[in-house]
């Protein structure tokens, strides 16, 4: 069963980061990767690597991949979102999906938490956290400054000059 | 239990795509987004031989290489908005010259 998962993650991953460079359009390009980087949470999460998952979904596919999804939009003007809309079947579609999904999820929550779920692996977020804030503090402190100076010099370039 | 070598195959693979990503694509953005891809493969590398050793080092660096990549993404992205702000076009051929 995981080794399943396992095969069909990397495949899903291979493809959209083949897709990544064959496609001439940027915005393609960054949905592509943002599939990648999904697939590479779910890798995580088979390693046990709870913790990572979560910051990867959260940081590369919510903050980074927005940031470039900005860029894109600045620099290649795309069209407006005029005229016929060339997803008229899909969106008959998306309300049956939508209505199903809603099913599937009402009938995993109805049910609570699973009765005497496993107990956490050692190695779990909280122990990276630990980790994180005693061998690694100094580099964690670090990080505080390097983000700063990201910051700043984002600003800095990214300011109109006068 | 899936071994750790298909990780680092996986790996491997993803890495090798990036860096013909990087080589093959004259988009600056498309190359910043195939060394974000290399970036994540060497983390799935990390942590799969975090996990193979028992010690939970690897996933530590992951989040700091993280932390790097998403500073990286913001000075690189303004880079670049500034070069399109003064050229009004972006190719990296262009910017073989290091100079404005």
């Amino acid at each position: 069963m995981e080794l399943i998962t396992f095969l069909v993650t990397a495949l899903i991953a291979v493809a959209s980061a083949i897709g990544l460079v064959v496609r001439r359009n940027p915005l393609h390009g960054a949905l592509f990767l943002v599939v990648n980087l999904f697939c590479v949470a779910v890798l995580y999460l088979l390693l046990r690597a709870e913790f990572l998952a979560a910051a990867q979904v959260i940081i590369y596919a919510g903050a980074i991949m927005v940031l470039f999804l900005f860029a894109i939009m600045i620099l290649i003007p795309g069209r407006a979102e005029t005229g016929r809309d060339p997803f008229r079947r899909q969106r008959l579609a998306a309300l049956p999906l939508g209505a199903a999904f809603l099913l599937l999820v009402g009938v995993l929550m109805w049910g609570g938490p699973p009765p005497g779920g496993a107990p956490p692996p050692p190695g779990g977020a909280a122990a990276v956290g630990r980790l994180l804030f005693t061998d690694y503090l100094l580099p964690f402190e670090i990080t505080a400054v390097l983000l700063l100076a990201a910051l700043v010099g984002a600003l800095v370039l990214a300011r109109r000059r006068a | 239990m899936v071994p750790v070598g298909y990780y680092t195959t996986l790996s491997a693979v993803l890495f090798t795509i990036g860096v013909v990503g990087v080589l093959v694509r004259r988009n600056p953005l498309v190359i910043f987004m195939s060394i974000e891809l290399m970036l994540n493969a060497a983390n799935l590398a990390f942590v799969a031989f975090g996990r193979e050793a028992g010690q939970l080092d690897g996933q530590v660096i992951v989040f700091f290489v993280m932390t790097v990549a998403a500073a990286e993404v913001a000075v690189g992205l303004a880079i670049i908005v500034a070069i399109f702000r003064a050229r009004q076009r972006i190719n990296v051929d262009d910017l073989s010259l290091m100079r404005w």
